[in-house]
């Protein structure tokens, strides 16, 4: 029973700073007023990038390099939601789109179709220690980064500003300050904090770039943002939640393989996924809850 | 154009939609800009192209539509952009200490930490007041701000700005209504079609002379009212009917009668008009429409029985702006003569039809192959009410008839109302403009809250009481 619990709560662990980080970074941009689907996409560039930079320098510079490949992607996506006043949502899916394939031909044209080569892992603390040992300093860090978060929206200048932008950029732009700069600015820190979230993937969970990554992850994220009502806290708990799904259907299938005989497989994979959708469909729909302005370009004329 | 604004003085700017006031005031503001001409503060010519560069030469401007973040409490909303912080994290305890002090000046009461979407409407101009008075404001625009406001709100809004000018401020009042204007002015100005046509003190003119002057022709400012009406059975009659935001409304409205139904914005007004066009499913309670019971009631049904809507939003409920005049004629009544013949559209007869209806109200241009988003909002409200009233319907809904149209269309559409009630037709009227409830209504209903709060026949209908009631009071 222990072993199962110990199990459980390391995978869990293991499993959920990606989509913490990724989580947070929908919502940083989506409190400013921004949709952001694409997260799906710059988690795919910062897993990508991560792990071939690692093959060339130290793995924690690789991570920043996958937070930079995600952020370059952000700012793509702001300049055409910003500055275009392109449909948020069709950006972010093209940017999932272009990523997917460009990921794959990259990877089939320089490595192998699989993945690329192995890199030399973050490094892990307190492996013998049971329950939480063998985590990394992301996994730290994805503790922590959502108290953060719900400091700077809630506390700083920064904060009040950007929930503002979301809710009311005409207020905003009425007491002289930028709409475009502080969109542009939330936009690129979600870019960060995906790409950080896609390098986890490649560097900690795993120690290579697959094919198939972040394979949905992404989309979670999005869900989680839903979930956890636009706030760091909730996304975040919500994301720790959808990780504890996919610990319990690694968990079911190694710790007892007798379940795939009653259970198909394909079933225990969809599990997260469906755990997700449940808890969507069922969340009770209150008023007020998403940015007023979500998704809506900010017009200076329109008041 | 040319104008001063001399320390301490209240301006009126009034004029008729379109004549300028909202444009003038938003190139002080630094909203727009001027294509020629000069700007001076204090004798110095200045550039403003911005709403900082206003509010750096000490502009405030208070919008008809506020500029305040819902979600976020009084003390966040005042000094968002110019947050004061404490080691880097925002010090909302000297926010509070701000909106407490203005407010004590200014003898009136707002609670900092309270979140500005629980306000009344009166209360968030109040935020929007104190917000341009933090940032230094000593030239105070307020856009049309009496449109929302019962009587008592306006007393008190009135009452805050002549503080504000004895204390040496300048306020400018931008308005149509000229009661208001001369209540609150100590210098008139009157702008008609982009120009200053006049400039006047409030004693030595009079409304009729002001609105002659706004619209450039002796026109009188009201229709006369008619006598009451005589009226007949009920047709339309509510019973303990409840839905969301309603609830439990018994009321009825007789043959022949305007009924009135006045409230603060977004007190159950709408959802009752939805209710009785069917828009709106209701939970409870039985509708009365003639001698026909509704538990249910479908727009479809409504329109069958005799129910005509004249809707608050125009242009999402009554209009579809890119279609022509003529289509939008024949909507609702597309498929019956003379609009179609059999599954086919009868062009000849809806050409015929609609050139009839926009002469006899007078809609402008008479051309049944103009867009109809392109009409004037004058001319798309009449060409409404022709619309409505062409189906000879036995209940007419009606909400809000004359926001934002000028002093001729508004008589126009008043007096067409008029003609239908003595026609026996039985009217349901809601409006946030209580002296337009005062000159068309029989009976004037007021709701609080989604539920009914006193009913008042038109002789007896006191302005003050009927404020008292829109605010909650209890008989």
């Amino acid at each position: 029973m222990l072993q199962v619990l110990d199990a459980l709560l390391k995978s869990t662990l293991e499993a959920a700073p990606a989509l913490v980080f990724a989580a947070l970074g929908a919502v940083i941009s989506e409190r400013a007023g921004v949709v952001n689907v694409g997260i799906e996409g710059m988690m795919r560039a910062g897993a990508f990038a991560a792990a071939v930079a690692a093959l060339v320098m130290p793995t924690p510079a690789g991570v920043v390099v996958g937070m930079l490949a995600g952020a370059t992607l952000a700012l793509l996506h702001a300049w055409l939601c910003i500055r275009w006043r392109a449909d948020q949502v069709v950006s972010g899916m093209a940017i999932n789109l272009v990523m997917l394939a460009l990921g794959t031909f990259v990877l089939e044209a320089r490595f192998s179709p699989n993945g690329t080569p192995s890199i030399a892992q973050l490094d892990r603390y307190l492996t013998g220690v049971p329950f939480i040992g063998g985590f990394t300093a992301l996994t730290v860090l994805a503790l922590a980064a959502p108290f953060a978060l719900h400091g700077v929206i809630q506390r700083t200048r920064f904060g009040l500003r950007l929930r503002a932008a979301g809710e009311k950029p005409q207020a905003v732009a009425a007491m002289g300050v930028s709409v475009s700069r502080l969109r542009y600015l939330a936009v690129v820190c979600s870019g960060l904090l995906a790409g950080l979230g896609g390098a986890t993937l490649s560097v900690a969970v795993l120690d290579r770039f697959e094919h198939h990554m972040p394979s949905g992850l992404g989309f979670m994220a999005v869900a989680a943002m839903v979930f956890g009502r636009w706030t760091p806290l909730g996304a975040a708990g919500a994301a720790l939640f959808f990780s504890f799904g996919s610990a319990l259907r690694i968990g079911l299938t190694s710790s007892a393989p007798g379940v795939l005989e009653v259970v198909p497989q394909g079933f225990l994979m969809a599990l997260p996924y469906l755990l997700t959708l449940a808890l969507l469909a069922a969340q009770k729909k209150g008023a007020g809850q998403a940015p007023a302005a979500l998704g809506t370009p900010y017009d200076p004329e329109l008041r | 154009m040319s104008l001063d604004l001399a320390p301490g003085e209240r301006l009126g700017l009034i004029g008729e939609n379109g004549a300028g006031k909202s444009s003038l005031m938003n190139v002080l503001y630094g909203l727009y800009h001027q294509d020629s001409g000069e700007l001076a503060f204090d004798g110095a010519v200045a550039r403003i192209r911005s709403p900082q560069d206003a509010i750096a030469r000490g502009v405030g401007m208070v919008h008809q539509h506020f500029t305040l973040v819902p979600n976020l409490t009084v003390a966040e909303n005042v000094v968002l952009g110019d947050e004061p912080t404490r080691g880097g994290l925002l010090d909302l305890e000297a926010a509070v200490r701000v909106v407490d002090e203005t407010c004590k000046r200014l003898e009136f009461t707002l609670d900092p930490r309270e979140r500005v979407d629980r306000l009344t409407v009166g209360s968030q101009q109040k935020v929007e007041i104190v917000k341009a008075l933090r940032r230094g404001a000593k030239t105070i625009i307020l856009d049309e701000p009496t449109a929302v406001l019962t009587p008592q709100e306006t007393e008190d809004l009135f009452r805050i700005t002549r503080q504000l000018s004895e204390g040496g401020a300048t306020v400018v009042l931008i308005t149509h209504k000229l009661k208001d204007v001369l209540a609150f002015a100590t210098r008139i100005a009157v702008l008609r079609r982009g120009k200053k046509v006049a400039e006047v003190t409030p004693a030595e003119t009079s409304p009729d002379q002001l609105a002659a002057l706004m619209v450039g022709e002796n026109v009188t400012n009201d229709v006369p009212a008619a006598a009451l009406a005589a009226t007949g059975d009920a047709f339309l009659t509510l019973e303990h009917v409840s839905a969301p935001g309603l609830n439990d409304i018994s009321l009825d409205v007789r043959k022949g009668e305007i009924l009135g139904i006045a409230g603060v914005d977004g007190n159950g007004q709408r959802e009752l008009a939805e209710v009785v066009t069917g828009l709106r499913p209701f939970t409870h309670g039985v509708l009365k429409l003639g001698a026909t019971h509704w538990k249910k009631l479908t727009p479809a049904q409504a329109r069958a029985s005799g129910v005509a809507h004249i809707p608050e939003d125009r242009l999402r409920r009554a209009i579809v702006g890119d279609m022509t005049v003529e289509e939008n004629v024949a909507l609702g009544r597309q498929h019956v003569a003379p609009f179609a013949r059999g599954p086919f559209i009868d062009f000849a007869g809806r050409r015929e039809r609609t050139t009839k209806l926009l002469e006899t109200n007078d809609v402008r241009p008479l051309d049944p192959l103009a867009r109809a988003g392109s009409l004037s909002g004058g001319n798309q409200q009449k060409l409404v009410v022709g619309r409505e009233l062409d189906a000879k319907p036995k209940l007419l809904v009606v909400v809000q008839p004359t926001r934002g149209l000028d002093i001729a269309a508004v008589n126009a559409v008043r007096a067409k109302l008029r003609a239908e009630a003595a026609a026996g037709c039985a009217v349901l009227l809601v409006s946030l403009d209580l002296e337009e409830l005062l000159a068309l209504a029989d009976r004037v209903v007021v709701m609080f809250e989604g539920r009914l709060n006193g009913t008042f026949a038109r002789a007896a209908c006191d302005e003050l009481e009927l404020g008292r009631r829109m605010l909650g009071a209890e008989a």
